[in-house]
């Protein structure tokens, strides 16, 4: 019974979605404010249905009842709770239901926090949001119904994949979807905005908190599922330019872009029709980055026409979304008013050259992603495009990036002082030239990348040092510099945190990629090992019983030079339902690097294979990911940035969120 | 750098002309990694075999461990079995941790070259148990006179 409640209230938001994506286009038409102001109680009425059906399809699975098909197909009595709950993403059909919950949530947020924006825009924007889930919710009626049911119902369910019973990856779907779907909204107001046929800095002032929370969620879940490969896969890396993190860096490389570019519009009134254009493709990277990963077109292209049914729909579906919003905005965006003029050396030339940038990045790892899959359709030669094609094109792309970012900060608007910026920024380039040169000089050939890399990141952290440094005026006046560091505006220092970030990440990839030491050997209990400098005991190996799994256990003593530094506990755990097995590596992070551990098979006469490992600096990756997350929420909690957001009630609870974030 | 450059036009013309100068070289780019050693072919052992692949020359290699090539070096570490599609077969040669589900008369999925020898160096190995985890199309289909996996007992190592 319960499931077809879920089933109807699907319907049902679908009937209010159609609604809502037509009547307040009406009432625009004619001018009818009370049917105006309706489009926001769709909104309501969507994320209720939404809430319901989603609840409904979360009860199914709560309670294990398997004659809903896809609960039989996804789930298991013996799962634990936690993975019974994160099950009901971790399928196609599932993760559907959760984009849904998230979009009508987002359009009930607009409605809420949009009190302030004219009626006549929050109208036009819902109505959009209204007919994004219209699409969203025939597909699932149509292609993916969640609440199928299966007669007779199995005794048992398939169970969840075991890759996918982590806690990092119960957390990482939702956090991605919110950040897709937040992009959705910066969508929704490009395309009311070309509507209007007006693009105003206030109207940048309404989108930017938008994409900047997306962006928020967007680079926390693309950590999160790093940071999973990292300690899951057992291979310590941490990122391998798979198509589906490609389909997730996509959107966050665009929305870094509309981030910047629409500070450009809000104080300066230009680069309009270019961030309308942005807001357009960054969701339309999140719409196929969504379809890539779920349709299964990426195992195969075979396997996507199997099922011509959803890949058929799923084409029609971007076509309308991408295809309309960009006709409409070759047919309107003319109509723009022509932007503000600026020089050459200024900050609106350095966030242009950020946007070229970051563009042509997305676009470069678009080409390596979807190369492969045209190639199997047009003559079904199967290839991978691979890491070296994606990070020889990050270094080109991303270090003159880098260099500008030390500038642009520093850089005025309009007409900016170069050799200014270059004097403040003096001992940053000193010690990146420093540094660069001690690296090469010390190792032979074969470093200059690794030097480069480690300078460029260095050069970053300190140029943002330097400009927080020079806005507090600490050399002037020290005393009170923290007082003056404390007033700059929160929107300040969460760029510079971010900015910061991605130093602190840039030297964590070169550093951990050229100094990492690995070990592969049999061990037996007792045996010692030296990787990196620690000396990693296997004190013990026992067999042990999880509720789903069994497992072999090991118990590492880490040393560095006879001083205790960690016990690890690597397992390697074999899953009964589907059978499969998974690596639990046992990491201990330390200020210098993680220590890292991996236990294999039983090799004969009491000797387990293991892997050891030492990574330098690798922490930096979270640690930066982390900064740039709370930087952008410490950003978000600028009371300037307020406009058209949830508004001041919430202020405190904003501040607090960052520490919760970083944790 | 020239300060202000007076007019709109000017300006677009300055943006327009960096962006064709990134794109041009972001598409040589392009071009020069897709010709080159980023892309991997996968391939069942009969068209390596076909494509004549050359040594050092990396692609993916997926197929059936053929029953009975399993072996394990001295050093515990360094295996040894054949890959075959039941028309052609693969020695294939691996340092490192085998996944706990590699099988003889299972598919894998491995990646790496082949050295001045002819045997395949793997680099990784990916096992798959189950025909319902692995990805379609991936899996050598059923021929004549080489039975699928299941349909025999298998002898794990």
């Amino acid at each position: 019974m319960i499931p077809e409640i879920g089933h109807f209230a699907l319907i049902v938001a679908l009937i209010v979605s159609l609604m809502g994506a037509v009547i307040p286009h009406m009432a625009i038409a004619r001018g009818d404010t009370r049917l105006m102001a309706l489009a926001g109680q769709f909104a309501y009425s969507q994320f209720l249905l939404a809430s319901v059906a989603f609840g409904a399809l979360t009860y199914a699975y709560v309670i294990s009842d398997f004659s809903v098909l896809n609960v039989a197909a996804n789930s298991h009595t013996a799962k634990p709770l936690l993975y019974k709950v994160s099950g009901v993403w971790g399928n196609h059909e599932g993760s559907l239901m959760l984009w849904v919950l998230i979009l009508s949530l987002f359009s009930a947020c607009i409605a809420l926090g949009g009190k302030n924006l004219p009626l006549r825009f929050r109208s036009r924007v819902l109505a959009v949001q209204s007919a994004l889930l219209v699409g969203f919710l025939l597909f699932v009626l149509l292609t993916s119904n969640p609440f199928m049911r299966l007669d007779p119902a199995p005794f048992e369910g398939n169970g969840l994949n075991p890759l996918l019973q982590d806690p990092g990856l119960a957390f990482h779907p939702p956090m991605l979807y919110i950040g897709y779907v937040g992009l959705s909204v910066a969508f929704s107001f490009a395309v009311a905005a070309l509507m209007e046929g007006e693009v105003t800095p206030l109207w940048a002032r309404w989108v930017r908190p938008w994409t900047l929370a997306a962006w928020v969620f967007l680079t926390a879940g693309i950590a999160l599922g790093s940071w999973w490969a990292y300690y899951e896969l057992g291979w310590g890396g941490w990122w391998f330019w798979d198509p589906v993190e490609n389909a997730s860096f996509m959107p966050w490389l665009a929305a870094t872009a509309l981030l910047h570019s629409s500070i450009v519009v809000e104080k300066r009134d230009a680069l309009k029709s270019w961030t309308i254009l942005l807001a357009i493709v960054a969701f339309s990277f999140s719409l196929l980055g969504t379809f890539i990963v779920r349709s299964g077109v990426l195992t195969s292209v075979h396997a996507f026409a199997v099922d011509p049914e959803r890949g058929i729909f799923i084409l029609a579906f971007l076509a309308v979304i991408i295809g309309g919003s960009l006709s409409l905005f070759a047919w309107r965006a003319p109509k723009l008013a022509p932007s503000g003029i600026f020089s050459l050396a200024s900050r609106e030339s350095a966030l242009v050259l950020n946007n070229i940038l970051l563009a042509t990045f997305a676009g470069v790892v678009l080409v390596g992603t979807l190369y492969p899959l045209l190639l199997e359709a047009v003559n079904g030669t199967q290839i991978t495009v691979g890491p070296p094609f994606f990070e020889f094109a990050a270094s080109v792309l991303m270090s003159p990036l880098i260099v500008a970012l030390g500038f642009g900060p520093l850089l005025a608007w309009k007409r900016g002082n170069i050799s200014r910026a270059s004097q403040i920024l003096l001992p940053a380039v000193i010690i990146a030239l420093v540094v660069f040169w001690v690296t090469i000089w010390q190792d032979a050939a074969g470093t200059f990348m690794t030097g480069f890399g480690i300078a460029l990141g260095l050069w970053l952290i300190i140029s943002v040092g330097m400009e927080i440094n020079k806005k507090a005026n600490f050399w002037k006046h020290p005393a009170g510099f923290i007082g003056r560091a404390k007033k700059l505006p929160r929107a300040t220092w969460g760029m510079s945190l971010a900015h910061a970030g991605l130093g602190i990440i840039l030297l964590a990839i070169t550093v951990s990629e050229a100094w990492t030491s690995e070990a592969l050997r049999l061990m037996k209990v007792g045996d010692s090992e030296n990787v990196g400098g620690y000396d990693f005991t296997l004190e013990q190996v026992t067999p042990v019983a999880g509720p789903n799994y069994t497992a072999v256990r090991a118990r590492f003593l880490v040393e560095h030079n006879g001083r205790f530094i960690a016990k690890l506990a690597p397992e390697d755990r074999v899953y009964s339902d589907p059978p499969m097995n998974t690596t639990e590596a046992g990491i201990y992070p330390t200020f210098l690097g993680d220590v890292y551990a991996v236990i294999g098979e039983y090799a004969g006469s009491d000797a387990w294979s293991v892997r050891l490992y030492f990574k330098p600096l690798i922490s930096g990756l979270w640690l930066g990911a982390g900064l740039m997350a709370i930087g952008g929420l410490i950003s978000l909690s600028d009371r300037r940035q307020r406009i058209g957001a949830p508004a001041g009630k919430k202020r405190s609870k904003r501040v607090l969120k960052p520490k919760k974030a970083g944790a | 750098m020239a300060a202000g450059l007076g007019s709109r036009k000017k300006q677009r013309f300055v943006i327009v002309g960096v962006a064709l100068v990134v794109l041009m070289g972001a598409v040589l780019l392009v071009l020069f990694a897709l010709g080159g050693d980023s892309l991997s072919l996968f391939l069942n052992p009969s068209a390596a075999v076909e494509k004549n692949m050359k040594e050092g020359q990396r692609f993916r290699l997926g197929g059936l461990v053929k029953d009975g090539s399993y072996t394990k070096q001295a050093d515990g570490l360094t295996f040894n079995f054949t890959v075959t599609d039941c028309e052609a077969d693969i020695p294939v040669s691996y340092h490192g941790i085998l996944p706990d589900l590699f099988r003889e008369g299972q598919g894998v999925v491995t990646d790496g070259a082949f050295d001045a020898s002819g045997v395949f160096i793997a680099e990784t190995v990916l096992a798959k148990h189950d025909e319902n985890y692995a990805a379609p199309g991936t899996m050598p289909e059923n021929t004549d006179g080489c039975k699928h996996p299941e349909e025999r007992a298998s002898s794990g190592p």
